[in-house]
């Protein structure tokens, strides 16, 4: 399966020159740049590892596109997503987030269905991924 | 003798005798009054009948909307009425159209109930649309003071906390309405739903009149469509939803069916604007409670919001609906097959969005209004749009927007979820464009051919549609300018 999470996952796979033109753009904004990796990529799990701080002070997109790259190293078997942070007030949110990396073999998720009364279902989402401990995940 | 063919009679020793005198003399012009932070303030558009004179009407408008009657009682006397008096203090004639004048009318912020848009309209459109003296009136915008914006809910999530909810962000949202509106049994509905989320968009929808008819009950289409967006969700790993729409004939059987599908765990339910503002306000205050995302169709707007000169501005109706809280609205589209002056479109859009709408008579807004930090709606962008217009749509409506291509999805060549995929690339393609800094609204046509060519379901969409316009006039313009509204 294609995960579809993030602001371009219906591109064809962003090439470096393409992330640092969007890195761009979030620094003209004035916004935040973080770099966070995951293997638990269930839709509610907004809680994606942090890799390092968000870079507040970072406005140099080789920089970034350096951490970017350091993450992927550490982490090659994992979803890797760059965000850009818009901390103005009536915002205080994300502005951007999209996919930079992806496990080479998407394993992707189960639905369960608990079938109850009244033809009623409770739908579950299961990331076959997450069988497994985390780290030893998408790896083979 | 009428009140207004009546001959000005001596303000001191006249104004308590008893019969009927002009309204501006009963207090309710007053050109010099300066209003106060706290005053509701609006704007009329007035065409008085011939032979009465603007401010007169101007003065009948304020005194029928908030205290006055047709005749002098004595039992004002009883009340401090100077301050519950709204105050008519401008009268313009409108450029360009003789017969026609702005009319800015103040109202003491005590003349309404906190968190009632049934009672500020009971007030401020509640009698006088059908005023002989008038030909027509229109309320063209209102200027609700924070001190009232506060006491209103307002929407029950708001778009920052959607956005977090769904975990989207940086791209309009996509939508499309499930077709044939009506017909379709539960099982083929649960079919459309499935293939256009799979296919990459965001949400489908429930039709303003698919409620619960003979062909598919509701529960069923419950059912069937909450199936369709746990499969979607579990093929694309991303979180999608299906407006149910909960309208119903009475609140109590609105309520159940919001309640079954807050527990089917849908995301999102729907309402219609026929329902009224009190029911639309309860609705909101259970979507709060339930964390469940409310979108409104405005449903019959079109009858009083679009011709120019009678009814009730889409802009003032953006912002009732803001004030009673919803996470979406249908606000037009500009480009498509329903009415839409760019213009205009970008006055509901602000009023919708922002936290600060200053005044710009371009935009048809008359009065700076402050929303505090109450969230912003959703706007929702639907009729006849396709992803050929990716390019425009960005430019006129912005990110925080849905764009909802319903014939645009369904009628693809290659299937629902094809038609589906085409339009997420087609907007992934012009906001990338966008933020690499190109200039996405001339190079749009050419940015998404180019995509057509590794994305055969964005090609086939362009082949189909790419020409398709509607080159109609806009009634609803702005008076400062005509512009030619696009295709």
């Amino acid at each position: 399966m294609h995960l579809t999470q993030g602001t371009f996952s219906y591109l064809p796979p962003l090439t470096d020159t393409q992330v640092r033109a969007q890195v761009q753009y979030a620094l003209d904004n004035n916004w935040a740049l973080s770099v966070e990796f995951t293997d638990d990529p269930h839709p509610r799990n907004f809680l994606w590892e942090m890799w390092g701080l968000p870079m507040f002070d970072m406005r140099d997109p080789a920089a970034i596109l350096l951490e970017v790259q350091r993450c992927r190293d550490a982490y090659p078997a994992r979803y890797v997503r760059v965000n850009a942070y818009d901390r103005q007030l009536g915002r205080q949110t994300t502005a951007l987030s999209f996919i930079v990396q992806r496990p080479t073999n998407e394993t992707g998720f189960r639905l369960e269905r608990q079938e109850g009364p009244d033809r009623q279902v409770r739908y579950t989402l299961h990331a076959y991924a997450t069988d497994r401990a985390s780290g030893e995940r998408y790896e083979g | 003798m009428t009140a207004l063919e009546s001959p000005p009679r001596d303000a001191a020793t006249d104004r308590w005798s008893s019969g009927v005198i002009p309204y501006a003399q009963m207090g309710y012009w007053q050109p010099d009054y300066v209003p106060k932070d706290t005053d509701v303030l609006c704007a009329f558009r007035i065409t008085p009948q011939d032979g009465v004179p603007p401010e007169e009407a101007a003065a009948a408008v304020a005194g029928e909307s908030s205290t006055a009657t047709w005749t002098v009682v004595w039992t004002d006397r009883l009340t401090a009425y100077e301050h519950y008096q709204a105050k008519a203090y401008r009268v313009e004639p409108v450029t360009g159209t003789p017969g026609q004048y702005i009319a800015l009318i103040a109202y003491e912020l005590d003349l309404f109930e906190e968190g009632s848009i049934a009672n500020l309209t009971s007030s401020i459109i509640g009698n006088v649309f059908g005023f002989k003296a008038l030909r027509a009136l229109r309320l063209e915008d209102m200027r609700i003071p924070l001190h009232y914006v506060n006491t209103f809910q307002g929407p029950p999530h708001g778009i920052v906390m959607e956005r977090e909810y769904l975990n989207k962000y940086g791209r309009p949202l996509l939508g499309a309405t499930t077709k044939p509106k009506l017909g379709l049994s539960a099982r083929n509905y649960g079919r459309v739903v499935y293939e256009a989320l799979r296919g990459g968009l965001d949400f489908t929808k429930d039709d303003e009149n698919i409620n619960s008819q003979p062909f598919m009950r509701w529960r069923d289409r419950y059912l069937s469509s909450i199936e369709a967006v746990s499969k979607a969700m579990a093929e694309t790993g991303e979180i999608k939803g299906h407006y149910l729409n909960v309208t119903a004939g009475d609140m109590e059987a609105m309520y159940e069916r919001a309640e079954f599908a807050k527990e089917l765990g849908s995301v999102v339910i729907m309402l219609d604007l026929t329902v009224g503002f009190t029911a639309m306000t309860s609705m909101s205050k259970w979507a709060r409670r339930n964390g469940v995302l409310l979108h409104l169709h405005r449903a019959g707007h079109g009858t009083y919001t679009r011709q120019k000169t009678h009814g009730v501005s889409f802009r003032v109706i953006a912002k009732w609906c803001r004030l009673l809280g919803v996470d979406h609205i249908h606000a037009g589209t500009v480009v498509g097959k329903l009415e839409g002056d760019p213009n205009m479109v970008q006055g509901y859009y602000d009023t919708l969005r922002k936290s600060f709408v200053p005044r710009d008579l371009m935009h048809g807004i008359y009065f700076d209004q402050d929303w505090g930090s109450m969230p912003g709606v959703m706007p929702v962008a639907s009729g006849g749009i396709h992803a050929g217009q990716t390019h425009q749509l960005l430019h006129y409506l912005g990110e925080d927007t849905i764009l909802q291509f319903g014939g645009g999805t369904i009628g693809h060549p290659m299937g629902v979820a094809a038609g589906a995929t085409a339009n997420r690339t087609a907007v992934e393609v012009i906001v990338q464009a966008r933020n690499e800094g190109r200039d996405y609204f001339t190079e749009g046509p050419e940015l998404l051919r180019a995509a057509g060519r590794w994305c055969a379901p964005l090609r086939a969409a362009l082949d189909v549609w790419g020409d398709i316009s509607f080159n109609y006039e806009s009634t609803d313009t702005p008076d400062v300018a005509t512009t030619a509204t696009p295709a």
